[in-house]
């Protein structure tokens, strides 16, 4: 019986896996991995604009690096670090023993270390590495791409696989294997911004597949779904793209603000302010985030009434969005307030994402986007609500959660370093990307005219320091692990709620073998 | 009441600059390098934009100064080192409603104006004159669609010198935005711009005249412009379309409508001009001389100064270069179908075609020593082959 109550040893244990505690490790450490690839992508990126001219790398070499870097960071980082999180603490949030579906749990996680294989092995092949931006349009992407461009589908193809079947599986057990008593409205935040998004996944994985699948015919089976002189449609690939690329963003941010929901009150020792209009407003973002996908595509030409309806529904979007920002900020009020890493973390996710939010307002505004449309202002937009969204709130949940996955508690001091570095280096990067696409930078250049110099530099400069942040990430999670101090207590933190801290700490093996009474 | 606005965002932005570069002193001194905000531009288009973009910032500033402002307040007096005890309230619907339907109201606020904006921009008809832009990669091209059918078309591509931009040499003011020849249009004349693309999709973006469209292979975009300042404007491609996206600006020459007729007249003659050019013979070294020209123009981005190859094949010993003529001049005319060697049948005149080909054929210890003239290209496309 002795095996059934622990992990098997050595590399089977991390290969054969069902335990949904080992599969989120292995997500977040596949994750982090990626995220240091894409992150030293993004580095050449920005050593080549370090200054007028080029120096590092040829033009071609450097579409690659914008390209792998989006996708990976998209794909690889973001995505799987929160199907991790999602691993380790549904069932731990819910009262479920494991997942609803154990082996297929291993097989989805299993499919992504191929996945980026496939992918990133497209950098040492002739005519090198797909280089036609994250958003791959076509026919730049079919006729006009590289051989290895297949590669890139099939990798698309895998890993859409894998995110289809996390969706399921999240789906199956937040719908069969809550404990008695969590009813629907009493899961945590995090549960139901998940389920949301499990819902999201299933819905727009199949598009991206339906995409890709088109220019796999159109470059080798001589279709021409995107060609117009077979009369296609290239503009046709770039709805379908953001049909699945809108809702994709939601896919990123929606566990983003599940995670601040479980932190800020935890630390403003105070229930969260309006839970249920949390809710509503999470499903009323999902389901705008699939009726707003063409302002993506404000300058490709359409009809006024399209330009006009996507402008409309898009600035909707705000409403949702300004409920959430509303009801952290009165958690936070006449709580009892103290700063630890997490919430540091949170407090910056809230003021920077609210930025990228009012960007994101600008930009919705179709007039005024003929000025911003792919131009740095983009680029300093998503990476608020990426990087300082989705990245600062996974940082949070790492600081959060880490002493009651692996039983020690983490260097504080260092932790606020690392906060500190990364908020600082974080706003020296993208803040002055505003003024520079304002003035007329256009994205995804490897050059830049004399007048865009002294900005380019200062991002250049906070983007190294922001890298350098990680290293230190990496070290504080390592040196917690390794030789963090003991903690026991069930409640890490003293403000925390939830069924995952009546759990001892560490978190054993199996949990919840028999279900809690919520009350 | 952009002028205001713009005092509006200077104001509040300057703070802000000295908070996070601490470089305030520089921004004043030298405003153009360190420019922080769109351009008001040249049109009346351009104004409009700018006027939302400041309303919807100032409104943004506005609601964000409030938000920021209670966040932090609560940040510092509930702190838990003051030793307060942390209230209990968990819910108030009044409040969810009212923050709810207040921002609803000032969206209401925004869609107004930026829809006008719109129309505004969307307005092509009545237009003096129309310009047919195509995006190739990587220059433009600009067809002016006269009346009297002889319309007049050129291509526009990067001026820069390669060694300002890999090399150590200083670069110029207008490094990455010149171009050998600009597109004129006469000052406060409508100009109805019809994009399309020959190969993948690029943008057409120029700042200060408010416009920015895609060109589509496949399809005819319209856009307008009416610029009432004579002077030149620059811009670039906005939409990534390959390896030299970053290298294909846009610069458009406003001048009076006098010099925009006369400029005409001078594109007319030319044209008459190398009419003539072509039917004549020329020898190996006049070839080879206005090869070359046409080389460094056209093919040198991807096949490489020295024939080399990179994008494309290499020409240095290439079969096409050292095989049968005919061939040679197929793939110069009509592209390799399905690959990113274009069709430069419409792209380069016969001479032009006719000289490059010979360039080919005898430059990079190619050696073949035959000659192509206009002629022969002329044939060509007549025999069937465009």
């Amino acid at each position: 019986m002795g095996e059934h109550h622990g992990p098997a040893t050595g590399m089977t244990r991390w290969l054969f896996t069902t335990n949904h505690k080992d599969i989120g490790t292995l997500y977040l450490w596949f994750s982090f991995a990626m995220f240091i690839i894409g992150g030293a992508f993004a580095m050449v990126i920005r050593a080549e604009l370090f200054q007028p001219g080029m120096q590092m790398v040829s033009p071609a070499f450097f579409n690659q690096m914008t390209t792998l870097h989006g996708l990976v960071m998209v794909f690889g980082a973001i995505m799987p670090s929160f199907v991790g999180l999602a691993n380790w603490l549904i069932p731990m949030m819910i009262g479920a023993p494991d997942m609803a579906l154990p082996r297929m749990n291993n097989l989805s996680f299993w499919l992504l270390p191929f996945a980026f294989t496939v992918l990133l092995s497209s950098l040492f092949m002739e005519g090198g590495a797909p280089n036609f931006g994250w958003t791959f349009y076509a026919p730049l992407s079919t006729t006009y791409a590289p051989p290895s461009v297949t590669f890139f589908i099939f990798g698309v193809h895998i890993m859409g696989a894998s995110s289809i079947m996390g969706s399921i599986n999240i789906i199956a057990t937040v719908m069969n294997m809550r404990a008695p008593g969590m009813t629907y409205m009493k899961m945590p935040l995090f549960v139901w911004t998940w389920l949301i998004t499990a819902f999201l996944l299933v819905a727009v994985m199949p598009v991206l597949a339906g995409a890709v699948t088109m220019m796999l015919m159109d470059i080798h089976f001589g279709t021409s779904f995107f060609n117009a002189a077979g009369g296609g449609d290239p503009v046709l690939f770039q709805h379908v793209f953001w049909f699945f690329g809108h809702p994709e963003v939601y896919i990123i941010i929606l566990p983003a603000f599940g995670v601040v929901s479980q932190i800020i009150p935890a630390f403003s020792r105070k229930p969260l302010f309006g839970y249920d209009s949390m809710v509503y407003a999470t499903a009323s973002i999902a389901f705008l985030s699939f009726i707003v996908w063409a302002h993506h595509m404000y300058t490709v030409g359409m009809p006024i009434a399209g330009e006009l309806f996507f402008m409309y529904a898009t600035m909707l979007i705000a409403v949702p969005t300004g409920v959430k920002v509303f009801n952290w900020i009165t958690t936070m009020f006449k709580g009892s307030i103290s700063f630890e890493t997490p919430m540091l973390f949170c407090i910056a996710f809230v003021f920077l994402f609210t930025i990228g939010g009012f960007s994101g307002l600008m930009l919705a505004i179709a007039p005024a986007d003929t000025q911003y449309h792919d131009s740095y202002f983009v680029v300093a937009h998503f990476h608020y609500v990426m990087v300082a969204g989705a990245v600062f709130s996974m940082s949070a949940a790492v600081y959060y959660w880490l002493p009651k996955w692996c039983g020690r508690m983490y260097d504080e001091t260092m932790g606020k370093i690392h906060f500190w570095v990364a908020f600082i280096g974080f706003n020296i990067t993208f803040f002055p990307q505003h003024f520079v696409g304002l003035a007329g930078m256009p994205r995804r250049i490897p050059d830049y005219s004399l007048q865009f110099a002294d900005f380019n530099m200062i991002s250049s400069v906070g983007a190294f320091i922001y890298g350098g942040a990680q290293i230190l990430f990496l070290y504080n999670v390592i040196r917690t692990i390794v030789a963090g101090k003991k903690v026991d207590d069930p409640k890490v933190w003293d403000g925390a709620e939830g069924l995952e801290w009546t759990l001892p700490t560490p978190a054993p093996y199996h949990t919840f073998t028999t279900p809690p009474q919520v009350k | 009441m952009y002028r205001h606005a713009k005092q509006l965002w200077q104001l509040a932005i300057f703070p802000l600059i000295a908070v996070v570069g601490g470089f305030s002193a520089s921004v004043v001194a030298e405003p153009e390098r360190w420019e922080v905000n769109m351009p008001v531009g040249a049109t009346e288009v351009s104004r409009s934009i700018y006027d939302i973009h400041m309303l919807i910032f100032g409104i943004s500033c506005v609601i964000g100064v409030a938000v920021f402002s209670f966040m932090f307040y609560s940040l510092w007096a509930y702190r838990k080192t003051k030793g307060h005890k942390p209230a209990t309230f968990h819910d108030n619907t009044t409040v969810e409603i009212l923050w709810t339907v207040v921002p609803f109201f000032i969206l209401l606020g925004m869609a107004w104006p930026a829809t006008k904006t719109m129309i505004e921009i969307y307005d092509t008809k009545d237009a003096d004159m129309d310009i047919l832009v195509t995006g190739y990669q990587w220059k433009w091209s600009y067809e002016y669609l006269r009346e009297d059918g002889e319309n007049i078309k050129f291509f526009s591509a990067l001026a820069t010198p390669q060694e300002e931009i890999y090399g150590s040499s200083g670069k110029n003011e207008n490094y990455l935005l010149e171009v050998d020849n600009p597109m004129v249009i006469p000052a406060g004349k409508k100009v109805r711009l019809l994009l399309t693309a020959n190969d993948v999709i690029h943008s057409w973006w120029v700042p200060d005249l408010g416009v920015k469209k895609d060109a589509i292979p496949g399809f005819v975009n319209e856009a307008w412009t009416r610029v009432n300042e004579e002077g030149l404007y620059r811009g670039q491609c906005a939409e990534l379309c390959g390896k030299d996206h970053g290298f294909m600006p846009i610069v458009v020459k406003v001048t009076s409508p006098a010099e925009f007729d006369s400029w005409i007249g001078e594109k007319q003659q030319e044209a008459t001009e190398i009419k003539e050019l072509m039917a004549q013979n020329f020898s190996l070294e006049e070839l080879m001389e206005r090869g070359e020209a046409v080389y460094q123009r056209a093919c040198l981005a991807c096949h490489g100064a020295n024939g080399e190859g990179g994008v494309g094949k290499a020409i240095a010993g290439s079969p096409v270069a050292m095989g049968d003529i005919g061939n040679h001049i197929d793939i110069v005319v009509n592209g390799v179908p399905g690959t990113a060697m274009q069709a430069f049948g419409g792209q380069l005149n016969d001479l032009e075609a006719a000289a490059v080909t010979t360039y080919q054929r005898n430059a990079f210890g190619n050696n073949m020593g035959e000659l192509v003239q206009a002629v022969d290209v002329y044939n060509f496309k007549k025999g069937g082959g465009e």
